[in-house]
């Protein structure tokens, strides 16, 4: 095969790949620490799959590796897409093992528990760098979302031009504040969810085909 | 900054190092991070003049991660005066670099930024010495 034949497949190659309908977008969950991205991976898994992501939990960090569910199929009003659901751990730009010590966990737990969640933060910075095609920004409705690591991560993501929707989680208790969310994101479609009770769910996939098919 | 002095006659303060524009602009990302976080772990308090861009910040916060470690370093507490608008600046602002401008930015070491304040218009914060 000549040199110009060579060239023109892998030209060919690389623009299939970009240009693919049939390509997985890959989704990053992304968010503070325990604002229920793993629920919510969950849960789109479980409604589309069957299977799980990874488990939940309370204690902050539980989630400290960057977890794929690959082929998720969502179809909602005639519009199908195909994720993959990228679930990540909560982006802190602290992480201090005493935090750890008020769970019920010993020093060498907690500070094992602390080296894994660094690594797992500064993994979850690199995908976002590289790896993803859009993201899910999920926020617990009952804090504050005028923190810093917020503005910034959703100003990284703003930075990357990745589509972005903000996930009000957390709407079953009774502090939840959506429009506090809402507000604090303006540019961004904010949609209210419960991913533990499943409230909202339809809205959820509508959003995410839309966003993302 | 009030400083105080010990018994045996060291400084027992907290540095303040207010960083000018001028300053960063002929840096490379890497250095920017670099002498950023070696004033942190020193238990410095670094003002930017001049924020930094969010991709600078996404590996801010990449390489602080990696270099927290029990005992030593438990990270940063980082605010920026007045919140970043990248919606209002839009692709063209992003280009010319000029989101980044005015961003005021207050970083410190996490164990002794005891709280940071922030509103429209003013950062506070409580430091403890190390």
């Amino acid at each position: 095969m000549g040199l110009l034949t060579n060239l023109r497949d892998s030209i060919s190659q690389v623009t299939d790949r970009l240009f693919s309908e049939s390509e997985p977008k890959r989704i990053g969950i992304y968010g503070p620490p325990n604002a229920g991205k793993t629920t919510l991976a969950n849960r789109i898994a479980r409604d589309w799959t069957g299977d799980a992501v990874g488990p939940e939990s309370h204690v902050p960090h539980e989630t400290r590796r960057a977890r794929r569910k690959e082929d998720v199929t969502i179809e909602r009003n005639g519009k199908t897409v195909t994720i993959d659901i990228v679930d990540t751990p909560g982006v802190a730009t602290k992480v201090d093992y005493r935090d750890f010590l008020d769970h019920d966990m010993g020093k060498e737990d907690a500070v094992k528990r602390s080296r894994e969640a660094t690594e797992g933060v500064a993994e979850a910075m690199h995908w976002l760098r590289e790896d993803v095609d859009g993201v899910v920004y999920v926020l617990d409705s009952t804090n504050d979302p005028f923190t810093q690591v917020n503005t910034m991560l959703v100003g990284i993501i703003e930075s990357q031009d990745l589509p972005v929707l903000i996930f009000a989680n957390k709407t079953d208790l009774d502090e939840a504040e959506v429009k506090r969310v809402a507000d604090a994101f303006p540019q961004h479609e904010t949609v209210p969810l419960s991913a533990l009770e499943g409230d909202n769910m339809d809205e959820v996939y509508e959003k995410i085909a839309a966003y993302f098919g | 900054m009030v400083e105080a002095t010990t018994h045996d006659g060291e400084v027992d303060g907290v540095r303040m190092d207010l960083i000018s524009g001028a300053r960063m602009d002929g840096l490379t990302s890497m250095e920017k991070i670099r002498l950023i976080l070696d004033s942190v772990r020193d238990g410095d308090i670094v003002v930017l003049e001049q924020g930094l861009t969010p991709d600078e910040e996404s590996r801010l916060i990449e390489v602080t991660m990696t270099e927290i470690s029990p005992d030593d370093f438990s990270g940063i507490e980082i605010e920026t005066y007045p919140r970043p608008t990248s919606s209002s600046g839009g692709f063209i602002s992003r280009l010319t670099g000029s989101e980044e401008a005015n961003k005021l930015t207050v970083i410190g070491p996490a164990n002794q930024i005891e709280t940071i304040e922030k509103d429209e218009e003013f950062i506070s914060t409580l430091v403890s010495r190390q």
